[in-house]
């Protein structure tokens, strides 16, 4: 297990510099540059845009700015705005616990229905409920996140008043925010009703972003299960003579897994991409809407820091299912 | 799902108990977060709603919902004979905020204004890089460094600013946000507690509201400054929501969760005006959007050519199909609302027929040409592909081949410049300050050519009308000389003007006394609400 261990982690130090270059170059592909887009229809003289690009270390060959990025980054500096003048890895801090929040919450809902469902299906396969359910994940995973979100919020907010139309909390209630998850600073903060609040803003942006990594689980769960109850080992069980829910629950279920838990990992990414529209519609104050804005505004420090933030967040998950595979899974570690 | 719903309801409840016991609030679900608290080192209008109009005041200000100058932290100033010297006489007593993060001991003085500008003017002053990259945009963007020779303080109320040579719009210039007084006082702490960054974070000044809390993306919280030199407010807690779609803006405004909110989609304007409970103000914006044609190369360096394209162009269709209505077609370079605007220009009118016979009068047949549409939508452009679809179709009519060219937003700005650019470009502009110099000398005085100016037009006429209107500041006068600029403008053609867009403000009912900014400001002094 160790040499497994070893040898996954050895890995994400070549990707670590891949994506860092990666970083880099993609904000600097773009045409524009934040000088420039700073001024908008305001033109800047070329001699006052040089002056600016010179200041801001701009003008100097790319490789040399890369290494003294890589430099600052060895150091755990990870650029300062050029907008905001705020630190990156500290705005990245402030706003990842609102985009972390949401995730959970998204991918508890999407594996707390998906994965019954998805095996559901499969043992009725066929039947009226996998039909349905496979329609619903097929409409789910088609459907666009923005246009859903609003019409969440047209039903949920406008025409019934269940829910809060957005943001993360009641503006009423105003406290420190210690964790930056808004559920415990809430709980925290003694003030009546705080909680309450904040669970009821967190509905309808959690089912938003939960609902194409749910449409993915089920469908992905469904499928390997069916693949291993056609598995001869299940027969036998069946043969044996074993209640049907534990052939199901134990038998199938934890081979079948092992795809889906592929699958719940991938879904990380899928989640990063689902924040940054589900966190515009809501007014949540997460990462993804903080890189596509600094996307536009070509605020390189940012956009190069945060991408490479999210890609270590990334590949921490990605090396958190290889482990939970080799738990799941020995064959893995002998390898 | 019978206890989510009770939970629902449970909250739901305690948030209406809880408002109704609580101090005078406004919620306004501002569209964007700002780019930092220090107006000096931004241009974006969100981060002067958030951090100039509530926290800041300037010596001299835009009176409120309008484009003229009243006094401010300035009770009255002297300008000298050769229009170079002036004065400013501060009031006095006037007291900065006390806040969690500071408390003055002292009140206004001239340290405070010379430091305000200094740190913008002198690069060897330590608070002009006091972060990292400072550019000092609009400063450094209006020529200041040169035109400031010096600020003196006087005497502790009294200032004297000396410039390079005379510049009728300065006292306006200095009614923008980048001339916010700022304490010295507290920068001084700041800079003794290695906390200067703070200047940007935690603002402190004179103004209406003093500043709470920013928590990024969510929330800015505001209270009534008590010391206000002016009167305390009566909205105790002034709150922006940020809040950056416009469809999900209206849905929180019909929820109450906010009772006002800046740039509807003109699609909603009509559901928001037939609701009840709402009221939605409007105003011709201060913009305008125009296509310049490239005036240096053949054959729109002919006027008759010009004419005749700009008759060929139906803007009223444009202004139905783009802003459903919610603007109004442009004949001038400067919008209606802004003083010196000559209503008795007439406007070409449209008339494909008229326009077809003076392109073969002209000598011009099989004409193609480019037009330049942006990718982004602006204020005062919503949707300019559209635009420029409908203008294709009018333009061949009249027999012009027109084909639409686009590029990323900066390099369109940037590639838009060129004087040998081919085509013709739409673009449009959002005024500073309620100057007309800020338009017609901007946008098409020969010195921008190659620059704002893209229609890289150069007419000696109209160069010297606006620079004479520049170097007096007898406003009659001014008038007169900008009224000439317009129609030499209008004879010459260099734009088709395109439209002013309407700016909407949708609000609950309650919220009283706001007044709309034809600067586009949002602006909560002297708003109330009813409770």
């Amino acid at each position: 297990m160790q040499r497994f261990l070893l040898s996954r982690i050895a890995v994400l130090i070549p990707t670590f510099i891949g994506v860092s270059i990666v970083a880099f170059a993609f904000i600097r592909l773009l045409p524009g540059d934040p000088v420039q887009m700073l001024a908008g229809e305001r033109v800047v003289s070329p001699e006052r845009h040089a002056a600016i690009m010179h200041q801001l270390g701009f003008d100097r060959p790319l490789v040399m700015q890369y290494l003294s990025y890589l430099w600052g980054l060895l150091q755990g500096d990870f650029g300062t705005s050029i907008v905001t003048k705020r630190g990156v890895a500290g705005e990245f801090f402030t706003l990842f616990p609102a985009t972390l929040e949401l995730s959970l919450c998204a991918i508890v809902i999407a594996v707390a229905l998906g994965v019954p469902a998805g095996v559901f299906a499969a043992v009725k396969r066929g039947s009226w409920f996998d039909q349905t359910v496979m329609g619903a994940a097929l409409v789910g995973y088609s459907m666009p996140i923005f246009w859903w979100g609003l019409l969440l919020i047209i039903l949920f907010s406008g025409v019934l008043q269940w829910t809060p139309v957005s943001g993360r909390i009641s503006l009423l209630y105003y406290f420190p925010q210690a964790t930056g998850f808004m559920l415990i600073d809430s709980l925290l903060s003694d003030q009546k009703g705080a909680f309450g609040s904040a669970v009821s803003h967190l509905i309808l942006p959690s089912i938003v972003l939960a609902t194409i990594p749910l449409a993915v689980i089920a469908r992905q769960t469904r499928s390997a299960m069916l693949e291993v109850l056609g598995e001869d080992y299940v027969r036998t069980a069946k043969a044996k003579g074993l209640p049907r829910s534990r052939v199901v629950g134990v038998h199938a279920l934890r081979n079948a897994l092992i795809p889906v838990v592929t699958t719940i990992g991938l879904q990380v990414g899928v989640l990063m991409a689902g924040a940054i529209l589900t966190e515009s519609i809501f007014s949540w104050p997460g990462i993804g809407k903080w890189m596509v804005d600094s996307v536009f505004r070509r605020d390189y420090p940012v956009v190069q820091g945060g991408l490479l933030l999210i890609a270590m967040i990334i590949m921490f998950v990605n090396l958190a299912v290889d482990i939970l595979y080799g738990v799941i899974n020995p064959r893995v570690r002998a390898r | 799902m019978k206890s989510l719903t009770r939970l629902l309801a449970a909250t739901a409840l305690t948030l209406a108990l809880g408002s109704a016991a609580s101090a005078k609030t406004l919620v306004y679900c501002s569209e964007a977060s700002p780019e930092g608290f220090d107006p000096g080192l931004y241009t974006a209008g969100t981060t002067f709603d958030a951090a100039s109009r509530t926290v800041y005041n300037r010596l001299v200000e835009f009176k409120h919902g309008s484009t003229e100058i009243e006094p401010g932290l300035a009770e009255s100033w002297e300008i000298s004979e050769d229009g170079t010297e002036y004065t400013f006489k501060l009031r006095p007593d006037v007291k900065f905020q006390t806040t969690d993060f500071f408390t003055p001991s002292r009140t206004l003085n001239a340290d405070d204004v010379v430091f305000s500008f200094e740190r913008q003017l002198k690069s060897d002053s330590p608070w002009n890089q006091y972060v990292a990259g400072a550019s000092w945009e609009y400063s450094s963007g209006m020529g200041f460094p040169d035109l400031i020779k010096s600020i003196e303080k006087v005497d502790d109320l009294t200032v004297k600013f000396t410039l390079a040579r005379p510049e009728a719009p300065f006292l306006a210039d200095l009614a923008m946000d980048f001339a916010s007084i700022m304490s010295k006082e507290y920068a001084d702490k700041l800079k003794a507690d290695g906390q200067e960054s703070m200047l940007n974070q935690q603002p402190l000044g004179t103004g209406p509201y003093q500043f709470v809390a920013y928590q990024p993306d969510a929330v800015i919280r505001y209270k009534a400054n008590p010391d206000y030199f002016k009167g305390k407010q009566k909205i105790d807690d002034l709150i922006f929501a940020i809040t950056t779609d416009a469809s999900v803006r209206v849905q929180k405004l019909k929820a109450n969760e906010c009772q006002i909110f800046p740039y509807p989609n003109a699609a909603d304007v009509d559901s928001l005006k037939s609701d009840s409970n709402l009221e939605v103000m409007e105003q011709e914006g201060l913009n305008v959007a125009y296509m310049a044609y490239n005036t240096t190369q053949a054959p729109f360096d002919k006027v008759e050519v010009r004419k005749a394209l700009n008759m060929a162009i139906n803007k009223q269709a444009i202004i139905d199909a783009v802003f459903q209505g919610a603007a109004v077609p442009a004949k001038n370079p400067i919008p209606p609302t802004m003083w010196s605007y000559d209503d008795s220009i007439q406007d070409d009118p449209y008339d494909p027929e008229a326009s077809k016979k003076m392109l073969a009068d002209a000598g011009v047949t099989d004409l193609s040409m480019k037009i330049w549409a942006m990718p982004v939508s602006r204020p005062y452009m919503l949707n300019a592909r559209r635009a420029a679809e409908l203008m294709q179709a009018d333009l061949a009519k009249v027999g012009v081949k027109a084909e639409i060219v686009s590029y990323e937003w900066g390099e369109y700005l940037e590639k838009s410049k060129a004087k040998d650019r081919d085509g013709a470009a739409m673009l449009g502009w959002t005024g500073d300050n309620g100057d007309p110099d800020n338009f017609l000398d901007t946008l098409l005085g020969c010195d921008a050519v190659g620059g704002n100016n893209r229609a890289q037009w150069c007419d000696k006429e109209f160069d010297d009308l606006v620079k004479k209107a520049k170097a007096t500041d007898d406003q009659a006068e001014r008038t007169k000389l900008y009224e000439q600029a317009q129609a030499v403008f209008k004879k010459q053609a260099p734009w088709l003007t395109i439209d002013h867009s309407k700016v909407f403000m949708p609000m609950q009912k309650s919220v009283k006394g706001f007044v709309q900014d034809p600067l586009g400001y949002h602006r909560f002094d002297d708003v109330d609400i009813a409770e």
